[in-house]
């Protein structure tokens, strides 16, 4: 599903340059829940920021389900975007002033699909994230794990060959982190492609296999048992 | 294209302007009251402009009064200090000299100038009016507004010094019962019956005239008041395309020349020119209008900008939700067109409440004033102008919504996310 060839990534700043990246091959097969572990400034955002054409590689390749990712302009990345990914963040992003089901449905507007199917899309994944009594209220009213499910929703609405988490733990207690888990797990099961970045190693030891960076490489890739969350939720 | 017609974008576009509300009402109050002052002011200018043109729409223009006075400078053996009469004849050499004129009426009045007004006695009733000797081709430099059933003086009248008067509404009220027809009637005016011809309906802006004046030809009233070939003052209207200030010139020219007065002496003739002032007023008006076109174009651009800002502000605000939607996979150009149709979309919004709004004042405006004694009428802002301004918003509105829809996608997605 993704493959990813010596890849190199610095930053100019000012006079000096950050090599952030320095050569990482990587590839995910289908089905897979990876979580790239590392101590911040190891280059673990930055690669899932690649991985989500919100920046660009400086040397390598990617490949995304076999479709060579290079040279974007922001058009075509918006539309690979659209396409092929999606995205959970830290902070959840939500859009405030839209209620939940309209930020569900967001991708799908993107996706010009209709808006009454893209309702009745967005209220199924909101059904499945158990939050289909919430739908019409707004994050405000939510709390942050509610916040974070109704993103997960979102990022699956558009139907993505891989989802792209960004610590989507990272805002929340550990009660609300594995009841997120749990979700992310249920998704997977039903053969979804998920990438985590965390530094919370409980996190970490739930998916199936763990990245671990340092400095700019990948010092461990492993394989392991996964920790069903399912155990912690009651 | 495809995208302005979504009904899609649309719905979103509504979203976040309906659910912005704070800043949708600020931004929209800047054009609207940009707008509205446009309209307002010019609205007022052409209310001016019409109610001047209508205190002047029963005279000619190009007309101008003269009269003599005495003389300030000694000629040709003539002390100074010659009083001066205009005679019949003056007409005819004038209209033969001065190519330029196109009537020339010689009036003259008993009442006006110093002396007492005439006696009219109507069976047991009687009062003092104004009496004026007249010419028909008065009515072609005032127009007299003649009610149903009468007339004005004609060249019959003239000719054979019939004793026939046109009585004003006022006159006809204070004389006349209310059901009775003055046509056909009879009065005494200073001791001689005439028989009334007409009742004129009165309209303002016509000097010294009012509504109780009664007209008798020309050649009655000579007789009547034993007046011969004197001639109070002349009323002069000059061609549409003539210059009215040389007009006069040159008739204070010939009149000094036939009268022996010093070319040099101004102060034996005076005179009255309408045009001139009428120019004036015009002239005013038309400042006034631009004055109004400016300012309300300069307070319309203020708005304008005022959206520009707040979109500028909004946009940072929103920097956020534009990552998201980038991320989520809004391609640039959907950002951009959907700011930049905010702006129209809020621009064009608050215009129009605007131009309601401004109307509703205009209209309250011309309610109040109707019976005021004030030049304003149907103020109205033409169709031209207001499309304009609208046209000119939706540009401004395009434009200045291009800034903040340029920084919007100018800021990388990542960043945007980023940014807490």
């Amino acid at each position: 599903m993704i493959e990813i060839k010596d890849l190199h990534k610095s930053y100019i700043m000012g006079k000096n340059s950050l090599h952030v990246l320095k050569g990482i091959n990587f590839s995910v097969q289908e089905g897979e829940l990876v979580a790239i572990m590392g101590s911040s400034g190891s280059g673990k955002s930055t690669l899932l920021n690649i991985l989500g054409m919100l920046d660009v590689l400086d040397e390598g390749s990617y490949s995304l389900d076999n479709v060579p990712i290079k040279n974007l302009n922001e058009t075509k990345a918006a539309q690979y975007r659209n396409k092929f990914l999606g995205f959970v963040f830290q902070s959840f992003n939500l859009i405030n002033y839209k209620t939940a089901l309209e930020n569900v449905a967001l991708p799908l507007y993107y996706q010009r699909v209709g808006r009454k199917e893209r309702n009745v899309k967005a209220l199924r994944y909101l059904e499945q994230v158990g939050l289909k009594e919430w739908a019409s209220h707004l994050p405000s009213e939510l709390s942050g794990g509610q916040k974070q499910r109704v993103a997960i929703a979102r990022a699956m609405a558009a139907e993505p060959k891989v989802l792209l988490a960004d610590e989507p733990t990272g805002a929340l207690d550990s009660k609300t982190s594995y009841e997120v888990m749990d979700l992310i797990q249920k998704i997977n099961d039903s053969g979804n492609t998920i990438l985590i970045v965390t530094h919370e190693p409980d996190i970490a030891n739930m998916c199936k296999r763990v990245v671990h960076l340092k400095d700019g490489v990948i010092v461990e890739d492993k394989k392991i048992t996964q920790v069903r969350a399912s155990q912690y939720v009651k | 294209m495809r995208f302005i017609f979504d009904s899609n974008t649309w719905q979103e576009i509504f979203g976040s302007i309906g659910k912005n509300r704070t800043r949708t009402i600020i931004t929209i109050i800047g054009v609207l009251w940009g707008i509205f002052i446009y309209i307002a002011l010019s609205g007022a200018a052409k209310g001016l402009d019409n109610g001047f043109e209508e205190q002047f729409e029963n005279v000619a223009m190009n007309s101008l009064f003269t009269w003599a006075q005495t003389t300030s400078m000694p000629y040709e053996g003539f002390k100074t200090g010659r009083p001066l009469q205009l005679k019949l004849s003056d007409v005819t050499v004038l209209e033969n000299r001065i190519p330029e004129i196109q009537y020339i009426a010689p009036r003259n009045v008993k009442g006006v100038f110093g002396g007492s007004p005439g006696l009219i006695v109507k069976g047991t009733k009687s009062g003092s009016y104004n009496v004026y000797g007249d010419y028909p081709v008065y009515t072609k430099i005032a127009t007299k507004k003649i009610y149903d059933g009468g007339r004005f003086i004609n060249d019959k009248d003239i000719e054979l010094t019939r004793k026939v008067c046109v009585i004003g509404e006022r006159t006809q009220k204070e004389l006349y019962e209310k059901e009775e027809n003055p046509i056909g009637t009879f009065l005494r005016i200073d001791n001689i019956y005439f028989q009334v011809v007409g009742v004129h309906k009165f309209t303002p802006g016509g000097g010294f005239e009012s509504d109780s004046d009664i007209y008798i030809p020309f050649t009655t009233y000579r007789k009547l008041y034993n007046t011969g070939d004197d001639v109070g003052w002349l009323t002069i209207a000059a061609y549409d395309d003539a210059d009215v200030v040389q007009v006069e010139k040159d008739v204070k020219a010939i009149l000094k020349s036939i009268h022996r007065v010093d070319p040099r002496d101004e102060r034996a003739f005076g005179s009255f020119n309408l045009g001139e002032v009428f120019t004036r007023i015009s002239g005013f008006a038309n400042g006034l209008t631009f004055m109004s076109l400016v300012v309300g174009i300069a307070t319309i651009l203020a708005g304008v900008i005022g959206i520009g800002n707040i979109l500028l502000i909004s946009v940072k605000e929103r920097t956020k939700e534009l990552g998201v939607r980038r991320a989520l996979g809004a391609t640039p150009r959907e950002v951009k067109a959907q700011i930049i149709l905010e702006s129209v979309f809020l621009t064009m919004i608050a215009g129009i409440m605007g131009i309601i709004l401004g109307a509703i004042t205009l209209y309250g405006i011309n309610m109040g004033t109707e019976d005021l004694d004030f030049p304003y009428t149907n103020p109205t802002v033409p169709i031209p102008y207001v499309l304009g301004a609208l046209v000119i918003m939706v540009v401004l509105g395009t434009l200045i919504g291009l800034i903040p829809a340029q920084r919007a996608v100018s800021i990388k997605p990542i960043d945007a996310l980023r940014e807490e």
